[in-house]
């Protein structure tokens, strides 16, 4: 087997999982044992690519001819090889931890639920492994509509209206403009791949650059720039696995990867400053960043208040890619990387935080840190990686995107970072803080409480008098110490990433 | 030519447009579905009557080969009208069926009729 | 020897075994009789395609008369890709005949339907096929006559009134069409559509019998095309026909009456006059982007399901005209494209009601809620056809709208690129309606129990599915035929 096949497998194999998990459908033990293996398989796969990649091949892989000079084609290059791996290595992670929280929360239609996972996570390697920006557009078409059954998963009211936004915002923005966007890209420069240095230099009106790239970056509603964001916080009435792997990771990452790869391989990072198209750009990404940290202050919903932090979050790689210089652009590639380990983690804490305790809301979490300590811990690892302080990955990318801005002479938006890193401070510490700060006595009759009413709750009952430790279920626990754990790696490893990452910039 | 000429040298036009006009505007105008079917018919035959006309050659006879006779009005239209005329005939037959079909289930022919009646169900 | 007659055979063949169908009477006889000959046909538009592609086009004598007096057919790329639309999707079609006319009680006249079936689809590849006006019409009457047989076998009792209606505008578009013709035989004195091309610019652009045969013309192939606002026939011959004639009937019946206007506006009357001389290009914009509007806001109002896919496929056809309004091969090639592309979803799509209309009969969209779980493979081939009907990359849907929007993008039209792009958003409304209610609404409590559809039913639907996706994929045929014929449209002017 060679690379090529590998890539495809990669793509292929979560599809296979697909049927077979149908296949099993009745049989819950089967169908997670295969999304399971087929999560690890997938990954093995993507990981066969890397050897070429980090040797400066571009593996190619070329299905079929569309129209006469494109191609259904992939390539793989560092970027995408980044963003390939952290979706199928979370894919492992979420895959264990949704055993837990599924089976935990009783949640009906799960065979739809791991199958349209697993054709979710198919299509964003075929975003990361794209050649060209046809094959990207239809893979990210495939991930919207493959999320869709996700978020109307609960099948009620309010899950139907969120699925609505959710399609509604995505599928506009995409083929409203983002279509016509490549289509104009193709009548412009007769090509679509992805190429060093763009290609649409000297193809289009320096004029019209501005209108371009309005038309891609709205056009990438995945990248929840604001006014294009309220799809996501809609999105949260998902199970928590979803919002974890895809709303904070696979299909927003999806997003503002694109984002990258339009801004470094179709316009060409030279091409965007010297026109000057993109200095909008930069506000309107520095303005997400601060005005979505501001609506997370306000929100009490743990989840919902994780999501606008995910939007502002986003729109730091936005800014990375808009000040287009060699160091935002790695900064902002990293910055994918860090942020999915870090948001990831906090996503798997409000689950079972959900699933232990059946709360929502931040205001009811006084002194549930007491209850569940390794949960809370956790969350502190990954909100210190989110607000990026040493030692934890976040830094990193935080960091490299303020020396971009440093380079290119857009000084405001150092502030911008410092002014939202305080924010961060803002809404995510004092979650864990009244985790462990609640008075005691009402605590405990919280947990009388509890006791009382879920009867059939089976997480940890009789535990919850002894020790008073009512922690979720060990599927859950795990699995969000990995990405926690994975924060402080990055952290120590960032210059693999660094060199790994490098080339897309040289 | 003059205005005149003009009006009279067509004059087989105006009847074909005179019967045309009429046989739309009973389609149009008609709620009873056979008169309508009427109309479609005279909207027809004016143009049966325009090919026909269309034909005549000047101090030409009938297009029958006899001896003695040198100018024939010009078959061809003839032959098509002859194909027209049947299909004309075999889509008034199949407008009268349906017309029998739906006065059996409607038990009406009239066309405001049976609209309040779907309207109603 | 019998290669050479097979421009005459492909419509002969259905022409003889209609009134075999009768003759025989038994139903399975007629089935069989109807299926043989429809794939028949197939067999030899695909050999005739072949040969054309090969050698250009081809010229056949009815009757070892030769052209201009006797009758000639034709064949360029256009026809054939015409020819191979109508009876492929003949031969998709048919086999699901069996199954789907049972349930609409005509079983004991199912004779009938297939003698008027072969018919219909005799007139259809008639027209296509034909070099001649006058017989282009009769063909075309042969197939609307046949057609309106056929509606009016619906079970529901509107079907009649559908029929009725259908009868009467139908009429009047084919005699507007004839006047035209006649017309033309008086400024040309000849009736061969190559011949009156040839003798046209003879006559002067600016002669009024001329304009005034092709305003004829464009109104009465209007009419048939169902061009907004002169579709009113339409949605209701379609809700109420039966399921497989509805399938049948879209994906073909329109197609052939596109081709009609394409023939005589670009071969027969040419671009210099139609287009130069004449302001044609502004008003058919303006038709089809209305088109393109209109119906596909009205059809998200629409509850029966039927009703909603009529209604899209008058603004679809919108996208066709749009195309020809270009005047472009760019423009050409997506209308040509689109033909062929919307023959397959729209057929698609229409057996997938049929499917459900015979497990649950109703195609409306409050009944078939929650009916994935019951038919999951019904329901998946729904969403297929629906995709490629909205558009989504990878279907043929895809396909002809790409190279509309690149046919816009040439002529520099911003706006309509935009419109363009818009109206698919509106399609994707009334398609997820259907999708939302048969996956994420739970089935009315009579229908909790209902099986999937018979395999007969679904391989046909499949069939269409399949092809939408590999026409969006592989598109060298489809592609390839749309712009030849486009090239040979424009070049004839």
């Amino acid at each position: 087997m060679d690379t090529q096949d590998f890539i495809a497998l990669a793509m292929l194999l979560p599809l296979i999982g697909t049927v077979m998990i149908w296949m099993s459908g009745p049989r819950p033990n089967q169908r997670e044992v295969v999304t399971v293996v087929t999560a690890i398989l997938t990954f093995l796969c993507v990981l066969q690519v890397l050897p070429p990649v980090l040797a400066g091949e571009n593996p190619t892989l070329i299905i079929a001819n569309i129209l006469p000079g494109l191609q259904f084609a992939f390539v793989v290059e560092p970027l995408g090889m980044m963003f390939a791996l952290i979706a199928s290595f979370l894919w492992i992670v979420t895959s264990f931890y949704a055993i837990g929280y599924m089976r935990g929360h009783n949640e009906p239609n799960q065979t739809r639920f791991y199958m349209c996972f697993a054709i979710a996570i198919s299509s964003a390697i075929a975003v990361a492994f794209s050649g060209n920006m046809l094959t990207l557009f239809i893979a990210y078409e495939v991930l919207t509509l493959s999320t869709y059954p996700l978020v109307t998963h609960n099948q009620d009211e309010e899950a139907k209206r969120a699925g609505r936004t959710y399609l509604g915002i995505l599928l506009t923005s995409s083929i409203g403009l983002l279509l016509v966007a490549i289509l104009w890209t193709w009548y412009a420069a007769g090509t679509l791949d992805f190429t060093k240095g763009g290609i649409l230099k000297g193809k289009i009106d320096d004029g019209l650059v501005i209108v371009m790239l309005f038309l891609y970056m709205y056009g990438i509603g995945k990248a929840a720039l604001m006014p294009i964001h309220r799809w996501l916080p809609a999105a949260m009435v998902a199970p928590t696995p979803v919002s974890a792997l895809l709303h904070a990771v696979a299909v927003v990452k999806a997003g503002v990867f694109t984002v990258l790869k339009v801004i470094i391989y179709i316009f060409g990072a030279d091409f965007l400053t010297e026109t000057g198209a993109s200095v909008w750009l930069m506000y309107v990404a520095g303005a997400t960043v601060l005005l979505a940290s501001l609506v997370a202050l306000t929100k009490d919903n743990l989840k919902a208040r994780l999501a606008y932090s995910t939007v502002s979050q986003l729109s730091y790689v936005v800014l990375a890619g808009a000040l287009a210089t060699s160091f935002s652009l790695v900064g902002g590639a990293m910055h994918i990387v860090m942020h999915a380990f870090g948001k990831i983690t906090l996503f798997f804490c409000a689950g079972a935080i959900m699933v232990a305790s059946h709360k929502t809301e931040i205001s009811q979490m006084r002194g549930l840190g007491w209850r569940m300590p390794f949960t809370f811990a956790a969350f502190l690892l990954g909100a210190l990686s989110v607000i990026g302080l040493p030692p934890l990955g976040g830094s990193w990318s935080k960091w490299y995107i303020a020396l971009g801005a440093a380079d290119a002479e857009q000084l405001i938006f150092i502030a911008v970072l410092m002014i939202s890193s305080l924010l961060n401070v803002a809404y995510l510490i004092p979650v864990f803080a009244r985790g462990f700060f609640g008075p005691r006595d009402e605590e405990r009759a919280q947990i009388a409480d509890t006791h009382h009413h879920d009867h059939d709750h089976k997480s940890a009952d009789h535990a919850a008098y002894g020790s008073r430790i009512v922690e979720a279920p060990l599927f859950c626990v795990v699995p969000l110490w990995v990405t926690a754990l994975g924060c402080v790696a990055l952290f120590l490893y960032a210059d693999r990433l660094y060199a790994m990452l490098e080339p897309i910039v040289k | 030519m003059g205005d005149w000429e003009f009006i009279v040298g067509h004059y087989n036009y105006w009847i074909a447009i005179f019967l045309a006009m009429t046989g739309l505007y009973i389609v149009i105008a008609r709620g009873n579905l056979i008169k309508k079917l009427v109309g479609l018919n005279v909207f027809q035959s004016s143009v049966f009557i325009l090919y026909i006309s269309l034909a005549k050659v000047e101090g030409g006879t009938a297009p029958i080969l006899a001896r003695g006779i040198d100018i024939y009005s010009n078959p061809l239209p003839h032959v098509l009208i002859l194909t027209a005329i049947v299909v004309g005939v075999a889509t008034t037959a199949l407008g009268l069926a349906l017309v029998v079909r739906i006065r059996g289930e409607y038990g009406t022919i009239e066309e405001d009729d049976i609209h309040s009646q779907d309207e109603s169900m | 020897m019998l290669l050479a007659h097979l421009p005459a055979l492909v419509i002969v063949i259905p022409l003889i075994c209609a009134p075999l169908c009768v003759l025989l009477r038994g139903k399975d006889w007629a089935f069989i009789v109807a299926l043989l000959a429809t794939w028949a046909s197939f067999a030899c538009s695909v050999l005739l395609t072949i040969q054309v592609m090969k050698v250009g086009t081809i010229s056949y004598a009815m009757g070892g008369w030769a052209p201009p007096y006797g009758i000639e057919i034709r064949l360029d790329a256009l026809n054939v890709f015409i020819l191979l639309i109508v009876s492929g999707i003949g031969s998709v079609v048919a086999p699901y005949a069996r199954n789907s006319l049972l349930l609409e009680h005509i079983e004991e006249r199912a004779y009938m339907f297939y003698c008027a079936y072969l018919l219909c689809l005799c007139g259809l590849m008639g027209v296509a096929v034909t070099g001649d006006a006058f017989n282009l019409f009769v063909f075309l009457e042969i197939s609307s006559l046949s057609s309106y047989v056929l509606i009016a076998l619906g079970s529901d009792r509107r079907a009649l009134t559908a029929a009725y209606q259908y009868l009467v505008m139908g009429t009047i578009g084919a005699t507007f069409i004839v006047i035209a013709v006649g017309l033309l035989y008086q400024a040309t004195g000849t009736l061969n559509m190559a011949d009156i091309a040839n003798r046209l610019p003879e006559a002067g652009y600016t002669n009024r019998t001329v304009i005034a045969a092709f305003a004829f013309m464009v109104i009465g192939a209007g009419l048939k095309i169902a061009i907004f606002p002169l579709h009113q026939w339409l949605p209701n011959a379609y809700t109420y026909a039966p399921n497989i004639v509805s399938a049948f009937l879209a994906a073909t019946a329109t197609k052939v009456s596109v081709y009609i206007l394409l023939r005589f506006v670009f071969s027969v009357f040419g671009v210099e006059f139609s287009f130069v001389s004449l302001p044609t290009a502004i008003p058919l914009l303006v038709l089809a982007v209305l088109a393109m509007f209109l119906p596909s806001i009205v059809a998200c109002f629409q509850t029966n399901v039927k009703r909603v896919l009529a209604y899209s496929s008058v603004a679809q056809i919108g996208y066709m005209v749009l195309g020809l309004g270009f005047v472009s091969v760019a423009g050409l090639t997506a209308s040509i494209l689109h033909l062929f592309n919307h023959a397959l979803m729209k057929g698609a799509l229409f057996l997938v009601l049929g499917a459900v209309f015979y497990r649950i009969g109703s195609c409306n969209i409050d009944r078939m809620a929650g009916l994935a779980k019951q038919m999951p493979w019904t329901m998946a081939a729904f969403v297929g056809g629906g995709l490629s009907l909205i558009g989504v990359p990878l279907t043929a849907g895809f396909i002809s709208k790409w190279y509309l929007i690149l046919a816009a993008l040439e002529k520099g039209w911003w706006y309509i690129v935009v419109l363009i792009v818009v109206s698919s958003l509106i399609a994707v409304v009334y398609v997820f309606r259907v999708i939302e209610a048969a996956y994420f609404r739970d089935a009315p409590d009579d229908l909790v129990n209902v099986a999937e559809a018979p395999i007969s039913l679904l391989a046909p639907a499949w069939i269409l599915v399949f092809a939408n996706f590999y026409f969006g994929v592989e598109t060298s045929i489809s592609v390839g035929i749309a712009e030849r014929a486009a090239q040979s449209l424009m070049g004839a002017g």
